[in-house]
């Protein structure tokens, strides 16, 4: 394996770890108005207080990488998708503030204004990030020069809002079973019941999305069709989401947990397969596609981001896994909450 | 390629990182002063040092969390507003950027966790190591990306070549880039900057305090632990690392280096105290010390310096925002140095916390530093122009190609309305906090159960105790 695909891998990695943990976050947040009192919504606060900001800076680190390791994938793609990169941005923005802000003042007024920031900056950035994903796997027309030459509206495509609306209920879905695993009592029961509901809106989306893929998308299936064995993964992801009613029914927090973030990491997986080795697929125009090598930087600099990043990766670990082992079990207010 | 987009972009560059540029020196300089103030709780297990480290804790994480918010449209501008530039740099500026992200954010968010919500969970110690963490943290993040900043000034270790899609800077020597000639006396000039911006917010809420007669012990303790920072360090920022960093851009960028003193005619070069650039007469009016630049970077008053004169009018950065700019660091940097002697000179008269037209003046003189760090960075930025990587790259063609000027309005008015909202929200917010003070001595409970690690971990530990005792 050539440094290129290691490095493909890697943003890949990054891509699936931020869509993980900052996946719950935005679940948790777009949850967040149906909790009616003051005290279930800062268990719901405090269930990602400690924990948020951590899981953002995968974003940070993948568009860092991202900016190392291919830049003419970073130029092309947050300089084409600017008004909806924008808008992203504000939403995390929104997101971020309000959960700092929020309880800060008594005031019923002051906390449901920054109630509905949260929630809405939370479901946006859901959405938006779906749809950019739907656009990359449906690939977007690029010039000679590699930029993207589309406006917003033409991002907006049936197949990118199809992708967005799956990917708002599957991190909804694993924001509500995250919230399980950190409430007690009445609203835990509540959230258990509207995770029924969760399960059959996702399946419903995850099932035409899929058979949309078939129909719209055949560049996505050829690697699958050359090689079998690759059929693992597809048939993998459909047992992992049937195995999610199932824990659920058996009330198995923690595995439906697993199995939710296994479920966004194989379909994310399947995406990125799907493409290898482009990194941006031009449609149409195939051959001006950004690619693992002719958007790389060089090999010297290729192999220093690994060094860094095998320095850099058992310390993220270790504090990550401390921070969460600290912050385990259920959710209890006390002084230092929000 | 359209002016408007160009200047959109710059504009907002500006105004986002000037806004951005507003909350990490409050983070990386009060980090410093946690680390001390609960340092002296951890020795003495004075409750007076705790609920100090617990006041600012709450402060640290008000700012901290704008720092981050303003930080992550930061982090994503390079490739929305400047992909020509990003293509071209991405070999040698990506992984400064990437640095930062795996060894400084991760150690500062994770550790903030155990900083904020962490005491009652983890054991004192342990909640001292993560304030030590996250201190360090916030300097790392400082480390890397004032790196990057240092390399576009004095660009080093790389060299251009053909890429994939066309001419660009590829790293050859990382060491040579990391430790390019600028980078280490920035850096220390950018930290000092904002160990000053935390030693005055300490400062001026303790004097406040004084002055309303509130929380008297937190208060004057507080101020003595801040003005010890505020006196070594505005002396060091002017006469060591301030000097230094003229001689360097005096070496390596003679352009920014004239327009910043304002220096015409190659030659021995005066210094201005307070003046203006009169463009059209091309010459420099005002109060001068002749020979005094000079003097200052050789110890030679007649040292030829390169002038305005020997630029072509196209190399030259706006001259009248780089040196006024310039002038008004200086002069706030004394100001600096003068208010926190004064604070010393009345400590030690024993009349500090009596004098209310001096404290009084602290009260306000959190903004000095603000002023300082903002004015500094114009200087540095604006007098690199027209150069968006100094003798590489022009800023005009770092710009992305294919945006066009609606998408540019759009995005500075948003990010305008929002950031006003964000501030007035912050102050609105961080004055409440203020007024509220911070929580009663006795109310402050240090009870802590340890984090429960699994039942063998724990007899293992156990025995090696026995063992040690
Ligand atoms: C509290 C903050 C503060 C204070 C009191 C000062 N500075 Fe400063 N200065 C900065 C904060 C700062 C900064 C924000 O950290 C800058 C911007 C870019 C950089 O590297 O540091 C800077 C840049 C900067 C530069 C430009 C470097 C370049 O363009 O490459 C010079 C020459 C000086 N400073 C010199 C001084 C002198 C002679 C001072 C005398 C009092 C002084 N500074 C006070
Ligand atoms: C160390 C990290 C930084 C990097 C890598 C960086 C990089 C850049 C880049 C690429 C530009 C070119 C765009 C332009 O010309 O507008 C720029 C300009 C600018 N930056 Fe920085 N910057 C950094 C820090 C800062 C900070 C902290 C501030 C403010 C407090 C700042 C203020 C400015 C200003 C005012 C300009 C505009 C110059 C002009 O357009 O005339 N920079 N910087
Ligand atoms: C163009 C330049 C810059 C970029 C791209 C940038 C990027 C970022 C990003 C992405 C974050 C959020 C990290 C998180 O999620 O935890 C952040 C926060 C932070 N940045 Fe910047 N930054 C820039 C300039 C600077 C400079 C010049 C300094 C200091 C000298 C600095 C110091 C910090 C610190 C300490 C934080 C943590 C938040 C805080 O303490 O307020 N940044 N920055």
């Amino acid at each position: 394996m050539d440094l290129n695909t290691i490095w493909f891998i890697l943003i890949i990695a990054l891509l699936t770890g931020y869509a993980i943990l900052d996946g719950f976050d935005f679940g948790v947040g777009i949850l967040h108005l149906f909790h009616k009192t003051d005290e279930e919504r800062r268990i719901s606060i405090n269930s990602i207080g400690p924990l948020w900001d951590g899981n953002e800076v995968w974003l940070v680190v993948g568009g860092g990488a991202l900016f190392a390791a291919f830049p003419e994938v970073y130029a092309t793609v947050f300089s084409g998708f600017y008004n909806a990169f924008i808008l992203l941005l504000m939403m995390l923005i929104f997101r971020g503030v309000a959960i700092e802000f929020r309880s800060k003042r008594e005031s019923p007024k002051w906390r449901k204004g920054w109630d509905i920031f949260f929630s809405a900056g939370s479901l946006g950035a859901a959405l938006l990030f779906g749809i950019a994903f739907g656009n990359l796997a449906r690939g977007v027309p690029l010039d000679e020069k590699k930029n993207i030459i589309s406006g917003f509206i033409d991002l907006l495509n049936p197949y990118s809002i199809l992708v967005g609306l799956t990917a708002v209920s599957l991190l909804t879905l694993h924001g509500a079973i995250f919230l399980i695993m950190k409430t007690q009592g009445e609203m835990r029961e509540r959230i258990s019941r509207q995770i029924k509901k969760l399960i059959f809106v996702f399946i419903s989306l995850y099932v035409i999305t899929t058979i949309a893929t078939f129909i719209y998308q055949p560049h996505l299936l050829e690697v699958f069709k050359n090689n079998i064995w690759l059929g693992i993964i597809p048939i993998a992801t459909l047992l992992l989401v049937l195995n999610l009613p199932r824990e659920i029914h058996f009330k198995r927090e923690f595995k439906a947990f697993l199995s939710s973030s296994g479920t966004i990491a194989l379909l994310i997986s399947l995406v990125a397969i799907g493409l290898f080795p482009d990194l941006v697929y031009s449609n149409p125009n195939p051959q001006n596609s950004l690619n693992i090598y002719n958007s790389a930087s060089s090999k010297g600099t290729l192999s220093i981001m690994l060094i860094i990043a095998c320095i850099g990766a058992p310390l993220v670990m270790s504090y990550t896994i401390a921070v969460y082992w600290i912050f385990r079990g259920k959710t209890k207010l006390d002084k230092n909450s929000y | 390629m359209d002016e408007a987009v160009i200047f959109l972009s710059r504009l907002q560059f500006a105004l986002t990182n000037i806004f951005h540029y507003f909350y990490p020196p409050f983070s990386i300089g009060l980090g410093v002063f946690l680390v001390i103030s609960e340092g002296i709780y951890m020795k003495t297990k004075k409750l007076l040092w705790l609920q100090i480290t617990r006041f600012w804790i709450k402060v640290f994480a008000l700012t901290f969390t704008i720092g981050v918010a303003t930080g992550i449209p930061m982090e994503f501008q390079f490739g929305t507003n400047w992909a020509n530039y990003s293509r071209y740099v991405g070999d040698v500026f990506g992984s400064a950027l990437a640095a930062e992200g795996i060894f400084a954010f991760f150690l500062e968010s994770g550790f903030l966790a155990i900083l904020v919500f962490g005491s009652g969970k983890v054991s004192p110690r342990f909640h001292y190591f993560s304030t030590i963490m996250v201190c360090l943290g916030a300097h790392f993040s400082a480390v890397w990306i004032v790196i990057a900043n240092a390399w576009m000034q004095t660009p080093a270790g790389f060299e251009v070549v053909m890429g994939p899609n066309g001419m660009r800077a590829e790293i050859v020597d990382f060491w040579a880039m990391v430790f390019n000639p600028s980078s280490m006396i920035r850096l220390t000039h950018v930290i000092m900057g904002c160990w000053l911006a935390g030693a005055f917010f300490v400062l001026s809420v303790s004097a406040w305090y004084i002055l309303k007669n509130k929380y008297t012990d937190f208060a004057k303790s507080s101020m003595k632990v801040a003005l010890i920072i505020a006196v070594v360090i505005s002396l060091l920022q002017m006469f060591v690392s301030g000097d230094k960093s003229a001689e360097i851009v005096h070496k390596y960028q003679p352009a920014k280096f004239a327009a910043m003193e304002g220096h015409w005619k190659t030659g021995a070069a005066d210094m201005t105290i307070i003046g203006y650039i009169d463009e059209s007469a091309g010459e420099t009016k005002g109060i001068k010390i002749p020979g005094l630049t000079s003097f200052l970077i050789d110890f030679d008053a007649s040292l030829p310096v390169i002038g305005l004169d020997s630029i072509p009018v196209n190399e030259r950065p706006p001259l009248q925002i780089t040196f006024q700019s310039y002038h008004i660091m200086i002069s706030t940097g004394v100001t600096l140095i003068l208010l926190s002697l004064l604070g010393c000179f009345l400590w030690w008269r024993g009349k500090l916390y009596s004098a209310r037209y001096v404290l009084w003046m602290f009260v306000f003189s959190v903004f000095l530093p603000v002023i300082a760090n903002t004015a500094g960075w114009i200087t540095a930025e604006v007098g690199r122009q027209p150069w968006i990587v100094q003798g590489l790259m022009k800023t005009a063609d770092g710009v992305s190609p294919n945006l066009s000027s609606d998408q540019l309005y759009f995005s500075n008015i948003l990010f305008f309305i929002l950031y006003l909202m964000l501030f007035i929200v912050f102050i609105y917010v961080l004055n409440n906090k203020i007024q509220h003070g911070p929580e009663p001595l006795d109310e402050i409970d240090t009870k802590s159960s340890l984090i429960k690690l699994p039942q063998r971990i724990r007899e293992i530990l156990d025995s090696k105790r026995r063992n040690k005792y």
